[in-house]
């Protein structure tokens, strides 16, 4: 079915001035990525998944300019001992950037890996995007899979010993930035990927990840900093059997932020975890789309998402979780709540459920709520003043999510990080 | 030490008056025991004091060494040295209770312009004023009375009294769920506290508590009314012969 005109020519729009590079493997897998944008049109607020979050900002021909935040706190994950790669606007900046040389973990960037002929990324470069985009379409994934400027493989062979880092700078206020990243885990491997930082006045990104069977994944990312930036990312997972993925997500700030996460369970046993802890102060609106496909036996996945907001802050969750016929014994967990710190704060949630297996544990659950009185008042009668009592509650009701941490050092890390941001609105 | 002159309270969202005149005076180091049927206000009071939120002072005075409470904020009134020992515990899940006995002696501190303790010096407080008190190590790292036992909540209580050293101790209702042993474990706790200057005012609807916590005076309220104070024989009284002719004495 064609596109109406006016979808075709908002498209048209969007990518005019976008560059598609030709040949190897990658000019391959462009072409196709267009050819499934063009098949889609872009996200509209008519959209079933648009519904809570207007795309309009993002699907505008240009990124409106978004300013620096001046504040001096030290950029999060700088303590931790890793392999920093630095992206400058949506560009790679090797000045920056660590020597990208660990054992057991080869790193690759985009533009250089795709002209070749073959390449081990072929077979997963949009291959996972294109998987997601069933039933429910994300164009914007494959916008970024068609016109990607920049971005890594990563092929992981065993244990890396510390964490790869991806730090995001934004230095031009009206940066337009697309970063689209691969890794692959092969059996038995296991990676830690960090990724920070504001990255652009609009940043695109989407990460495809193979977990092979047995292998461990661990994401953790902060997203903060220039409140006026908007960002639209995708993460798409496909796990093998015995696989572990695990991914949390910190955001403060972000008049826009989209975070979609699509996760494929493919081989029995296998274990994923989503995480996402939000807090947001005025225009601030987040939305967490999770889509999370049980196609394999015995295999247990977990959403936990909680958001505080105030001062007219939207949060918005929508997450499902699919069970194919024959994954018994699935088990599914799905949580979803905000702290409304006034009235003038929205939440919305739309948790779905669809199972097509008879021996599975499904739940899920979705609350709003005011900040405890009465356990504001306990704390308080204990000499607890009222700000710190509150960031108490609030660090408590984000506990959770960031339970979803395996790494002590690097939950520290969130932990510091939120409760310095907290410790800044009680004065 | 504690001294309320003629305190009057309703409640804030309804024309319902609570406290109608209470007079209370408690000297340092004493001990008073509130007695009184269900709903005199014995709980109101209690709240009152602490600075909970849904009462309105409409008359009356309250004040802690001189200082008025009653325009303090809670967190104010607990660095002034007053402490309420609740009647049903808070659970604050994700709040480890060890977090919260550091960070509420550490801002009742900096509140009195004292230095904050250090977490070697608060861990070697903590894990001496458990161990009377018989609090595991388990139950200080769990988050805040939840999943405790009804026995555990209240030498929580305690132990954040132990911790705190308050001047002025108010038990609400510290008795109740308790069975004979742990009410023996949480008065003697109390009965540690009790060093001939801090006070207590102690609220109770028996009089075996007072068996343990033995009191200077014992008030009888009703009808949001102090209506009869003596020694401790008026528990007995209490005990033996109920509220109704003390009722029936004062109208």
């Amino acid at each position: 079915m064609a596109l109406p005109q006016a979808k075709q020519d908002a498209l048209a729009a969007r990518i005019a001035g976008l560059d598609l590079p030709k040949g190897g493997w990658l000019g391959e897998a462009r072409a196709e990525a267009l050819a499934r944008l063009t098949a889609m049109g872009l996200p509209g607020k008519r959209d079933e998944y648009w519904r809570y979050t207007d795309p309009t900002a993002l699907t505008a021909p240009q990124a409106s300019a978004a300013v620096f935040d001046d504040s001096d706190e030290p950029p999060v994950f700088d303590a931790i001992d890793r392999v920093k790669l630095v992206f400058t606007d949506g560009i790679f900046d090797a000045a920056a950037s660590d020597d990208p040389a660990l054992a057991g973990v080869e790193i690759e960037r985009l533009a250089l890996a795709g002209a070749a002929n073959i390449h081990w990324a072929q077979g997963l470069y949009g291959v996972l995007e294109a998987r997601g985009q069933n039933p429910v379409p994300r164009p914007l994934a494959a916008l970024n899979s068609a016109f990607a400027t920049d971005g890594l493989l990563i092929r992981v062979t065993g244990r890396a010993a510390k964490p790869v880092s991806l730090v995001y700078q934004h230095k031009s206020e009206s940066s337009d930035a697309i970063l689209h990243h691969v890794i692959k885990l092969e059996v038995d491997a296991e990676l830690t990927l960090l990724e920070n930082g504001p990255a652009a006045a609009r940043f695109l990104k989407v990460l495809e990840v193979e977990v092979s069977d047995r292998a461990r994944f661990h994401h953790i990312r902060a997203q903060g900093r220039d409140h006026e930036r908007l960002a639209a990312t995708h993460i798409f997972a496909r796990l093998g059997t015995e696989s572990l993925f695990k991914s949390f997500t910190l955001t403060a700030n972000g008049r826009l932020t989209r975070n979609d996460c699509v996760l494929e369970l493919t081989g029995d046993d296998a274990k994923a975890h989503v995480a996402g802890a939000a807090m947001g102060d005025r225009d601030f609106h987040h939305d967490d789309t999770v889509f999370v496909t049980h196609a394999a036996e015995r295999c247990e996945s977990r959403q936990v998402f909680k958001k505080v907001l105030k001062n007219g802050a939207v949060g918005v969750f929508q997450g499902k979780i699919l069970v194919k016929p024959g994954a018994q014994k699935t088990d599914g967990y799905q949580i979803s709540q905000s702290l409304l710190l006034d009235d003038d704060s929205q939440f919305l949630a739309k948790p779905e459920l669809e199972i097509y297996a008879d021996d599975v544990k499904c739940s899920h659950g979705s609350t709003s709520g005011a900040i405890d009185e009465t356990a504001l008042y306990y704390l308080r009668s204990r000499g607890v003043p009222l700000k710190q009592a509150q960031s108490l509650l609030v660090l408590a009701f984000l506990a959770e999510a960031i339970a979803e941490i395996e790494d002590e050092a690097i939950a520290d890390d969130i932990r510091g990080r939120l409760e310095g941001w907290l410790h800044r609105h009680e004065s | 030490m504690l001294e309320i002159n003629n305190l009057h309270v309703k409640l804030e969202d309804e024309d319902k008056v609570i406290l109608r005149g209470v007079d209370l005076k408690i000297g340092p180091g004493e001990v008073h025991a509130i007695m009184g049927p269900n709903g005199s206000g014995k709980s109101t009071l209690s709240y009152v004091l602490s600075g909970r939120d849904g009462y309105e002072v409409t008359d009356g005075s309250a004040t802690l060494e001189g200082e008025e409470l009653l325009d303090m904020e809670p967190e104010e009134r607990a660095a002034a040295g007053l402490f309420l020992a609740f009647q049903y515990p808070v659970e604050i899940p994700g709040v480890g209770n060890m977090t919260f006995l550091r960070t509420a002696l550490n801002s009742q501190r900096k509140a009195r312009g004292e230095e904050e303790l250090s977490a070697g010096d608060f861990l070697k407080l903590v894990r001496e004023k458990a161990k009377t008190l018989k609090i595991d190590a388990d139950m200080l790292k769990r988050p805040v009375n939840v999943g405790f036992s009804g026995g555990e909540k209240k030498r929580n209580e305690i132990l954040q009294m132990a911790i705190l050293e308050p001047r002025m101790c108010i038990l609400d209702e510290t008795d109740s769920g308790l069975d004979v042993d742990a009410m023996k474990l949480v008065s003697d706790g109390v009965n540690a506290l009790r060093d001939g200057k801090r006070s207590f005012l102690v609220i109770t609807h028996y009089q075996r508590l007072l068996d343990h916590i033995k009191p200077d005076v014992v008030h009888i309220m009703a009808a949001g009314r102090i209506i009869k104070t003596g020694g401790p024989d008026l528990a007995l009284e209490v005990e033996n012969n109920g509220y109704a002719d003390l009722l029936a004495e004062v109208q």
